[in-house]
């Protein structure tokens, strides 16, 4: 068995569907994120077009509905997350010196679980109409079945979600028990302990998403009754469910934004991170203080007294450990030789945004207040500060960042300066008026205003800085096409990094390290750097290096789920065809989908991968690009 | 690592003897955790709305404890009989352990059978997956704990056939502990169920 087997190498398209490799992984993560992310950023100019005027008559009604709908569910779950995921599956393994993830496997079939989920939940579009509920889809306005979008949102985001728990119990494993010999746990880079905090989030966050859209599922195509009033459901219990889901939901989204700001800003001012371990308590605490505060989504729903004032309190709680890191990074930066590139801008500009949106989530979380701000476009200019100036700022800032340790090329600085210029004042001439038309009056998921009631500059204002996020966007994916299309040169070290990732070749060899490097503190390549060597200790002799094998079942298990949804969705639809309602209306279609995928799961069980060998003479034809 | 296995003798707990075994038993404590919560989500529901019956029978009218005791009984005995699998194979008596593992299937079918016989009386007695938010939350609640014991059946069966076949080994050793974690997890997922669907219901 220590043998080599003779393993199928594939290439080109097949080589991607196949790949277990985890940088190809988190490639694949990026690129679907990145689509998703601009079908998102479409959908957001088509509100901003609409607002831009008092009486707009372009998209009214039910298809502004949708357009909001879709534009807040994919830029959560279908652009954001898969983002992160994407920079969790590049970079974790080569902070904590692991040669692969523990479950190469599962994280494939993480992968393509999104992607279909994203898929059937667009495909909406053209099927019918997308969902219109609100991308927090409260019924009774989601049992409403007189429409099918909500049907997609269920199904859409069940598959996705699948996909999302099984990529966080990979990281928790992974980091758990793949870290290099002396990575202690408090010697982990910030970036790889939030994506580890993030994934507990979503390990005990998910499964309750999971049971809302079942039950949501339920109700819709089963004529189930759990929020049925009438058969004595409870509209409130979608509300708790959503949220005790929906809170830790943008911590998840938060967490590794605080990680990857964590080391560009200890990168760029060239010092240690300010108050490591108060960095890494401060990151817990937010993690478990974000299950204890879902009711502040809740409180004009009328709970009461009590209950608002305990969640208020714990809600103003996580203030204490985000103020830390606030601190810390200022901290870290004061006295610091700070360089000024694309990637530190968007660290430093992070900063004083996201204290803004925090600012207003302190405000939010006073309930008398609140009872002012609720379904205002207050909400909307607080939660749009802190996800995207504070995640996206965080994403673009590891894009420029970690670029050349992904593709081997640098990313153009100028293009990139651009981008964040325009980015950035866009942003903030986006969404900083808004907090005052929601103060003015203005509700938020509501299609128009009337002229005369002074909401006319604040909107248009807000809708030309959309055009110039636009437009900065524009110039992010042009910079990825003039880069694509220069040689790969980029140094194994172009920042004269901290962290593990930046020890080896850009990019990083299939194997990652030649051999497992021996860490010997915080910051173990700064550190060895200091020491005046120039590559890490190994602490292995150079041998032959085990590999999983590609497959293409993790592809087809997420094909059948696909169809299975589809055959769920449709299963009571009034076809022409009769072939096609029998098929759908005998749950055959369903059938056939959950067949396929039980199949692959039972040819994964039964054919042992034994996986291949890379062979010390092949390590020395490889390894030599640094 | 691999040498062990080729040389026909295997480590004192060969679930743990490799990487792959232990992160395959990590990762699956932490999938049990995932599921922790779901379950939890479930009961939240069906106690939120176990006493909504606008119309139907209610819990008190319609559950026989004396039938359900039987279906516990049978579940916490299966999950002894899964233990003294897990201690035939630690003693590398890999005959033992299937037969062990054979008697879990096959008092895991047990069950299934009285559950589906349980859920066709109710049906015939009114209490229906859409006759009241008590049934919807009831049927999806212990429905869910039921296909996971389907599951399971079918899992440790298909597990069985490859012991047969591959013999116990330490790539097969971590699939026999997680499959046994797994029907733990379930029995104790039934005490719960036992308690609060069954108990509760005919003396709360």
């Amino acid at each position: 068995m220590a043998h080599s087997h003779a393993v199928k190498r594939y290439s080109g398209l097949m080589d991607w569907l196949t790949t277990v490799d985890h940088k190809k992984i988190g490639i694949l993560y990026f690129l679907a994120g990145g689509i998703f992310f601009l079908i998102g950023g479409l959908e957001a100019l088509l509100i901003r077009i609409q607002l831009m005027f008092p009486d707009n008559q372009i998209f009214i009604g039910g298809t502004y509905n949708q357009i909001l709908t879709m534009h807040g569910t994919t830029m959560i779950f279908l652009a954001a997350m898969p983002l992160l995921f994407g920079f969790m599956n590049a970079i974790v393994p080569l902070q904590i010196g692991a040669r692969d993830v523990a479950f190469p496997f599962l994280n494939s079939l993480g992968f393509w679980l999104f992607v279909f989920g994203g898929l059937l939940l667009n495909l909406s579009w053209f099927l019918g109409g997308a969902p219109d509920a609100g991308w927090t889809a409260y019924a009774p306005l989601s049992s409403d079945t007189s429409l099918r979008g909500v049907d997609f949102y269920a199904m859409g985001l069940q598959i996705a979600g699948l996909g999302t728990l099984i990529g966080g119990i990979n990281f928790l494993v992974t980091i758990i028990n793949m870290r290099a010999p002396g990575m202690t746990f408090m010697r982990m880079p910030m970036f790889t302990w939030t994506s580890f905090v993030t994934s507990v989030l979503i390990l005990f966050a998910f499964p309750a998403v999971t049971v809302g859209l079942v039950e949501l599922t339920f109700d819709r195509l089963f004529d189930g009754n759990f929020f049925n009033v009438s058969k004595g459901g409870n509209e409130v219990l979608w509300e708790h469910i959503f949220w005790i889901f929906g809170h830790p939901e943008v911590y998840i989204l938060i967490l590794p934004a605080f990680g990857i700001i964590s080391e560009v800003v200890s990168t760029f001012s060239r010092k240690r991170l300010f108050g490591y371990s108060s960095m890494v308590f401060a990151t817990l605490l937010i993690g478990f203080l974000s299950f204890m505060v879902w009711v502040h989504h809740m409180f004009t729903t009328g709970l009461g007294p009590v209950a608002n004032g305990i969640f208020a309190v714990a809600t103003m709680a996580i203030a204490v450990p985000t103020g830390i890191k606030i601190f810390n990074w200022l901290f870290t930066m004061w006295g610091g030789q700070i360089i000024f590139n694309s990637s530190n801008l968007w660290a430093i500009a992070f900063i004083p945004t996201f204290v803004m949106g925090g600012m207003t989530g302190v405000m939010l979380a006073v309930p008398p207040a609140d009872f002012q701000y609720h379904d205002s476009y207050f909400v909307v200019a607080h939660f749009h500060y802190v996800i995207v100036g504070g995640l996206i700022f965080g994403i673009f800032s590891g894009f420029y960042y970690w670029w050349p340790k992904m593709f081997g090329r640098m990313l153009h600085e100028g293009l990139g300066q651009l981008n964040f210029w325009t980015f950035m004042i866009g942003f903030h001439l986006t969404f900083f008026p808004q907090h005052f038309l929601g103060l003015m009056g203005m509700p938020r998921r509501v299609f128009t205003y009337e002229t005369g009631v002074q909401l006319e500059m604040g909107n248009m204002a807000s809708s030309i800085g959309a055009f110039l996020m636009g437009i900065g966007t524009i110039a992010f994916v042009l910079n990825i096409i003039i880069t694509a299309l220069k040689p790969k040169n980029a140094p194994a070290d172009p920042w004269d990094g901290r962290s593990l990732e930046w020890s080896i070749p850009s990019p990083a060899p299939e194997y990652n390290f030649k051999q497992t490097p021996l860490v010997r503190g915080l910051d173990a390549f700064w550190k060895e750097k200091r020491a005046g060597n120039k590559e890490m200790t190994p602490a292995e002799p150079i041998g032959s290096i085990h590999m999983p094998s590609p497959t293409i079942l993790p592809f087809f298990m997420s094909v059948g789920l696909f169809i299975a949804g589809f055959g769920f969705m449709y299963a009571k639809y009034d076809f022409e065809n009769g072939l096609l309602a029998t098929l759908f209306g005998n749950h055959i279609i369903a059938i056939i989908g959950l067949v396929i995928t039980f199949l692959c799961m039972f040819l994964r069980s039964v054919y042992d991968d034994h996986g291949w060998h890379i062979e010390p003479e092949e390590l020395e034809d490889k390894g030599v690009k640094a | 690592m691999a040498n062990v296995h080729d040389m026909g003798t295997l480590p004192a707990e060969p679930e743990k003897a490799t990487l792959e075994g232990k992160n395959k038993i990590l990762g699956f404590w932490l999938f049990l955790g995932g599921e922790m919560v779901l379950f939890g989500t479930l009961f939240a529901s069906f106690i939120a709305l176990r006493n909504s019956v606008p119309e139907g029978p209610t819990g008190d009218q319609i559950f026989k404890l004396g039938m359900v005791a039987v279906a516990t009984f049978i579940l916490l005995t299966s999950s002894l009989t899964s233990v003294m699998a897990m201690m035939a194979m630690h003693r590398q008596q890999v005959k033992k352990m299937l037969t062990w593992l054979w008697v879990t299937v096959v008092l895991g079918l047990a069950f299934l059978g009285l559950e589906i016989y349980e859920f066709v009386e109710y049906v015939h007695e009114g209490h229906t997956f859409t006759s009241s938010a008590f049934g919807t939350s009831f049927y999806t609640l212990v429905g869910f704990h039921g296909a996971h014991v389907a599951f399971g059946v079918c899992w440790i069966a298909l597990l069985c056939i490859q012991g047969m076949k591959k013999g116990l080994t330490v790539v097969t050793a971590p699939k026999f502990y997680v499959a046994s974690l797994y029907w733990h997890f379930i029995d104790v997922v039934w005490v719960f169920i036992f308690s609060v669907v069954y108990l509760l219901g005919k003396a709360g």
